[in-house]
């Protein structure tokens, strides 16, 4: 890790305001593409124009984790796979608060899938982006639900013998009401489905399908970073009318990318109030300010 | 018409009830479980009570979801409990550890069965006792209420609540199946005789705030989530930012602090009943359901003219280590009565240090533990045949 030192006396970023600078330079591998989505995350926070008191940012465990360190928002780096509970609970406590979740691919569908396909199945007001490297990078390379059939990892040296989730279906299938795809190279869709996904009600989810060459390219021979987006990009075909099962995620054939769902349904809070809502004259008053601020 | 939150006036309800009571009167408004015998009557109180109040329920998809999502909505800024039981306590575990580490207040009410596994889901147990203290990994310092009876169940939630408010930390409540499900006179006071802390909130300006800056006493002044202050919370070793900081260094001021700030306060958290001590000769020590089952062994053997006393531990950890080095001299013998294989016993072995016998009362789990076997134990105590 490089000193601080090294990046003093550079002007102000426009972004900085919604960065902890001082801590800076970030742990993520050159060429990693969480970055690319980091800064899509904050642009698309920016544009928002919401005051940055009322958005919280929650992660797990793993490189993506990490970003909920850099972001000056509240922010909370929880336990490996229990993000969305913790949002969750956030959540329903601060109703007025946007609620933004950022993990990876294993955080998200292995250890946290549980917690994934629930909260989509309530419609918890949150926003959920998987930065899916296809392994587990922050322990160097390991197999992951998202890993291709029959990719070389550490703990798959001979090739993965499982098939992989295709986290888009899986979310749309759940419930979410918003669900979107981009490889890390189509930086402007992801930041306009990431700001859709920031501004709908309900459970909505990008995935957003990025290198890691530090791992998963350098184990399967996919060249440089740059080489890695190009390949990513190169196999992505854009398809926002396809039904979400047929968005197909596959490396060797295609990455269905775009817009899958856009829909609407009320959330767990539109429930909880409707049936409770006779038995609790003081329910509006005590949210009130929950439509204020969003 | 408007629910009210304290039901003050005489009840008779059982002791899962009585729990959330006392987390509704000591101002909880979240609560996030799963279902689990012999718990599960806190959480459908809790279903039916807490949206009259305004305040939301939520039954999530397991223990570990329900922990985490106190956790959130603590840092929400709203008071928060999960109750499980053995099962779902195991769960819990890794969530806990994130609560010590981040200082997170909230409640966990385990409603012990006997184990391990599956045990005996309907049966009552009181093997958490080292889980409780020690069973997330790391090296860290935890507060555990014992009650004894639903109406303990009551009055020990609330201070709970303020124990955890005021310190900072998940604060556990391992009652058992028997409190639980028992049936007994509550008496609900009046709200304005309920003593309620709050956390600390931070008294600098936002730009000055370091949220993990204790003040003198150990306690950091701790800002919501929305407060203004954009925290970082993390589970990593960090600094008085909040920042991860990954040295040895780091790791040594930190858990200092979280290990000093319970240790150096201990006088205050520690709450004992003690009966009959100044001259007895026999002390029998116990906590939860086992802890009556002495009491009338205690009166019994001063019947038939033992001089015997009797220790209640309302909190168990930390473990009254003074009290026990203080009593043991002056004892012929001291007895632990739990219903476990003999987990407390250790603690009172380690205490006692030697200054006197200790012998332990105890069956497995599935039954309480009858007060003639604690007044034999006594009896041939008394005789010296330990």
């Amino acid at each position: 890790m490089t000193t601080s030192k090294a990046v003093k006396n550079v002007p102000p970023h426009p972004m900085d305001s919604l960065l902890r600078t001082e801590r800076i330079p970030h742990i993520w591998c050159p060429g990693c593409g969480i970055g690319t989505v980091f800064s899509a995350v904050i642009s698309a926070i920016k544009n928002t124009g919401w005051d940055p008191n009322s958005i919280a940012m929650v992660s797990g465990i793993g490189c993506t984790g990490r970003m909920a360190g850099y972001i000056r928002l509240d922010s909370f780096h929880t336990t490996h796979g229990r993000a969305i509970p913790f949002a969750t609970g956030l959540k329903l406590a601060r109703p007025q608060t946007k609620v933004v979740v950022v993990s990876g691919d294993g955080d998200l569908f292995a250890i946290g899938g549980n917690h994934f396909i629930h909260a989509a199945r309530r419609n918890m007001d949150m926003t959920v982006i998987c930065v899916n490297n296809l392994n587990y990078g922050m322990t160097g390379g390991q197999q992951a639900p998202s890993t291709p059939l029959g990719a070389k990892t550490t703990t798959s040296v001979n090739g993965a013998p499982e098939e992989p989730f295709n986290f888009s279906y899986l979310a749309s299938a759940c419930g979410a009401t918003y669900v979107a795809r981009w490889t890390a190279m189509q930086v402007r869709s992801l930041r306009s489905s990431i700001s859709e996904a920031l501004e709908k009600r309900g459970f909505s989810f990008v995935e957003v399908i990025t290198p890691c060459p530090s791992s998963f390219g350098r184990r399967n021979r996919m060249g440089s970073a740059l080489e890695m987006l190009k390949f990513y990009q190169g196999r992505s075909v854009i398809r926002g009318d396809i039904d979400p099962k047929d968005a197909s995620m596959d490396i060797d054939k295609e990455i269905v990318v775009g817009k899958f769902v856009d829909i609407e349904r009320p959330t767990f809070l539109d429930h909880y109030e409707k049936f409770n809502h006779p038995q609790m004259p003081q329910w509006r008053s005590l949210h009130a300010d929950s439509q204020k601020a969003r | 018409m408007v629910a009210k939150e304290v039901l003050t006036g005489t009840h008779f309800m059982n002791g899962d009830e009585a729990c959330c009571e006392g987390a509704l009167s000591a101002g909880c408004r979240f609560f996030a479980g799963y279902p689990i015998t012999p718990a599960t009557e806190i959480a459908e109180s809790m279903s039916r009570r807490l949206p009259q109040l305004g305040g939301i329920f939520i039954q999530m998809e397991d223990e570990i979801a329900s922990m985490a999502a106190i956790l959130g909505a603590s840092w929400g800024g709203v008071k928060s409990m999960t109750s499980t039981s053995g099962p779902g306590f195991s769960l819990m575990m890794e969530n806990i550890g994130l609560g010590i580490c981040t200082e997170t207040p909230c409640v966990v009410c385990n409603v012990q069965r006997a184990g391990p596994s599956t045990g005996l889901p309907t049966s009552v147990g009181q093997g958490d006792v080292m889980q409780a203290r020690w069973g997330s990994h790391g090296h860290y310092e935890i507060i555990v209420l014992a009650p004894a009876s639903p109406q303990q169940m009551f009055d020990m939630t609330i201070r709970a609540f303020n124990l955890s408010e005021y310190y900072r930390l998940p604060v556990l409540i391992l009652a058992d199946e028997v409190v639980g499900h028992m049936n007994e006179r509550v008496i609900i006071p009046r709200e304005d005789e309920i003593e309620i802390i709050n956390r600390r909130k931070p008294s600098v300006a936002r730009e000055d705030y370091l949220p993990y800056e204790a003040d003198t006493d150990g306690i950091a002044p701790m800002a919501n989530c929305g407060d203004g202050y954009r925290i970082h919370v993390t589970g990593l070793t960090h600094d008085d930012r909040g920042y991860p900081a990954m040295n040895a260094a780091a790791q040594e001021q930190m858990i200092a602090r979280l290990v000093d700030k319970i240790r150096n306060n201990r006088e205050k958290i520690i709450s004992t009943k003690n009966l009959y001590l100044d001259d007895a000769e026999i002390v029998v020590v116990s906590y939860g359901i086992s802890a009556r089952s002495a009491m009338q062994a205690v009166r019994n053997a001063r019947d038939e003219g033992i001089k015997a006393g009797l220790i209640v531990l309302e909190t168990i950890w930390p473990f009254p280590e003074e009290l026990i080095r203080s009593v043991a001299p002056g004892a012929k013998a001291m007895i632990m009565a739990e219903i476990n294989g003999g987990q407390l016993v250790l603690e009172l072995e380690r205490c006692a240090c030697g200054a006197c016998p200790v012998s332990l009362v105890s069956n497995f789990g599935g039954a309480i533990i009858h007060p003639n076997l604690i007044l034999n134990a006594i009896s041939k105590a008394a005789k010296g045949s330990i």
